[in-house]
């Protein structure tokens, strides 16, 4: 049986949860040891953090909100950094920065 | 000699190249199945591998844009969520390049079926992601494209533009492909002309020909005279770009040194990100509409005023105007515009609109009234609204509206009470000119610098100055080099220009005695 710890974030980026947020997002879930779960809705279907291609086909847009949560000793840690993440618009900023 | 044939695409990235023509070929990928699952399993797991091992080495040569692309690649081959559905089928008996090619066709249609732009141009991605692995099982070495080609395919994967040598330049044409593909990023980024969306392409016996990326052009075997207008075309576009280029990072300025505020119109957070807000004076028009799409439900006020916050911590202490909602007309939104309109440009748009949608307008203004807190924002609106705050942290930014109306330029005095006026030239002058943007037919009378339309911009300006109201310009004429001069003469001194043409502006201005 999972203990789940759940939290939410409203995604920023134009387009959405697209490639480049979302290979950040999933290299930080990987880095937990814990399950780490996102969905489109709080009631579910709960998917794989860690999997690219389960993250891109969510497809998730604009302004939508995503629902995450996590289990494990260090799910506290994983929902906040995962949150942090997608607030900071994924770094696409300073990704673009760094490239312009 | 074969006879000179002129294609029509989309346009994807600027310039124009002329040189051979190099054909892309899908990848052959034959190979012999082993005939026993654990091996074909091992030549999986191998090229699976060699793939991850052959990007990696790509991204430490790739910059930025290119090096995200392919680390979406190798996360993609480090999923089991992908590589296990193939693993299964070659556990039944089917061979590895079978195998792998059926998992990751599933995936690509999901992405093909995608009514997402972006999701579609994905497709790509996964394709070019495929071809490698298969490249690897079939011991096949990729095909190098030649320096100073054009390259013609149906698409182009982002690792071979990556893998091209553009040393010599080059270009790319294509009969699929779209403008918001990874590749014709990457081209945009590198100045590689591209076209993208020719149809079908009749190669036959064509060897040579001129890509012009700007107008969406690909000409096969053009004679020598249009060789020589071409070339000489190329090398007036590539003079005036580096010409242009020395004024990008310059105030601007007339050429006796007069100041002119220069300021860019954004339509989406996305376009700050490879801005540099040392460039311009600030956000001279931000439409918000992006955050109101079709079958999108209406933005809260927390959002909006989020996404407002982050137009004003890019701009710092530079002035950011925001339209609020402009939609009707060309613009329809299901729900909240009229449908059934016979006129819809005469019709409920714009700011009438939102006066009879109150509470969607509402929610914008209190958001905007949030962010106005933050900075120094302005309101930009069709007319005046009074708007108080309720009992949150608020305050009253500087409220303007948008000259579109001819009613407006002609008696801007009715309207004294607006804080500046920014002048909406691509609507001003369809409804003086009486002629649509988007009709054809007609869209040659619809010509900005028409002396009707300057004489208006004029009174708008005048007025401006004798009553201490600031006039500013952000329709598309202000971003035409050949259009600025008169803007200038009309006694405008502030101009809001599309983010592309910061310094063809500049240069413009530095022209102007």
């Amino acid at each position: 049986m999972n203990n789940w710890k759940s939290s939410s974030v409203v995604i920023r980026h134009a387009v959405g949860l697209h490639a480049r947020p979302s290979v950040k997002l999933t290299k930080l879930a990987k880095t937990f040891a814990g399950a780490v779960q996102i969905a489109e809705s709080p009631d579910g279907p709960w998917i794989d953090a860690k999997s690219i291609v389960k993250v891109m086909a969510m497809k998730a847009k604009q302004d939508s909100t995503l629902y995450l949560r996590a289990s494990g000793g260090d799910a506290a840690t994983a929902l906040d950094a995962l949150v942090t993440l997608v607030e900071r618009n994924c770094d696409e900023d300073r990704a673009h920065a760094a490239s312009g | 000699m074969r006879q000179a044939v002129e294609l029509k695409g989309k346009p994807a990235s600027e310039g124009i190249f002329a040189g051979p023509i190099v054909t892309l070929g899908a990848a052959k990928t034959e190979r012999r199945a082993s005939g026993d699952p654990d091996a074909e399993r091992r030549a999986f797991d191998g090229a699976v591998l060699a793939a991850i091992t052959g990007l990696t080495t790509l991204v430490g040569t790739a910059e930025g844009e290119g090096a995200e692309m392919l680390g979406f690649q190798i996360a993609l081959l480090e999923d089991d969520a992908l590589l296990e559905p193939a693993r299964a089928l070659i556990d039944q008996g089917r061979p590895a390049d079978d195998a792998w090619r059926r998992t990751v066709d599933a995936e690509i249609l999901g992405y093909e079926m995608s009514d997402d732009d972006y999701f579609r141009a994905r497709a790509t991605d996964l394709k070019d992601m495929r071809d490698r692995v298969l490249r690897h099982l079939s011991g096949k070495e990729a095909h190098l494209a030649q320096a100073g080609a054009i390259l013609i395919g149906d698409d182009v994967p982002p690792s071979l533009f990556l893998e091209a040598d553009w040393s010599k330049g080059g270009a790319i044409a294509l009969t699929e492909g779209s403008p918001s593909s990874h590749v014709a990023i990457l081209a945009r980024g590198r100045g590689i002309p591209m076209v993208v969306g020719l149809g079908d392409i009749g190669l036959n016996g064509h060897v040579e020909a001129v890509v012009d990326g700007g107008s969406g052009l690909l000409v096969l075997s053009p004679d020598d005279r249009a060789k020589k207008l071409w070339s000489d075309k190329a090398r007036d576009f590539a003079q005036a770009r580096e010409h242009e280029a020395l004024f990008l990072a310059r105030p601007a300025r007339l050429k006796d040194g007069t100041p002119v505020e220069l300021l860019i119109n954004v339509a989406g957070p996305e376009e700050l990100d490879s801005l540099d807000p040392g460039h311009c004076d600030g956000i001279g028009l931000m439409r918000s509409e992006f955050l109101f799409r079709d079958g999108k439900p209406l933005p809260d006020e927390d959002t909006q005023y989020k996404t407002y916050c982050r137009f004003l911590e890019w701009a710092g202490k530079k002035p950011v105007t925001i339209r609020t909602l402009d939609i009707g007309g060309d613009k329809p939104i299901k729900g909240l515009t009229p449908e059934g309109e016979r006129n819809p440009f005469l019709g409920l748009r714009g700011v009438r609109l939102t006066l009879d949608r109150r509470e969607v307008f509402k929610t914008q203004l209190r958001a905007l009234a949030r962010a106005a807190l933050e900075a120094t924002a302005r309101l930009l609106d069709e007319v005046m609204a009074d708007l108080k705050t309720q009992g949150f942290a608020a305050q009253r930014p500087p409220l303007g509206i948008m000259v579109e109306v001819p009613a407006v330029a002609i008696a801007p005095d009715l309207l004294a009470k607006a804080e500046f006026f920014s002048i909406g030239s691509n609507d001003l002058t369809q409804y003086v000119m009486a002629a649509a943007r988007d009709e054809a037919s007609v869209a040659s009378l619809g010509d900005p610098s028409h002396p009707a339309v300057l004489q208006l911009i004029g009174n708008v300006v005048r007025y401006g100055r004798d009553h201490a109201i600031p006039v500013s310009l952000c329709g598309d004429m202000a971003s035409e080099p050949r259009h600025v001069p008169s803007l200038i003469a009309a006694g405008l001194r502030t101009l809001s220009v599309s983010p592309s043409s910061i310094a063809r502006v500049k240069a413009a201005l530095a022209d102007i005695g």
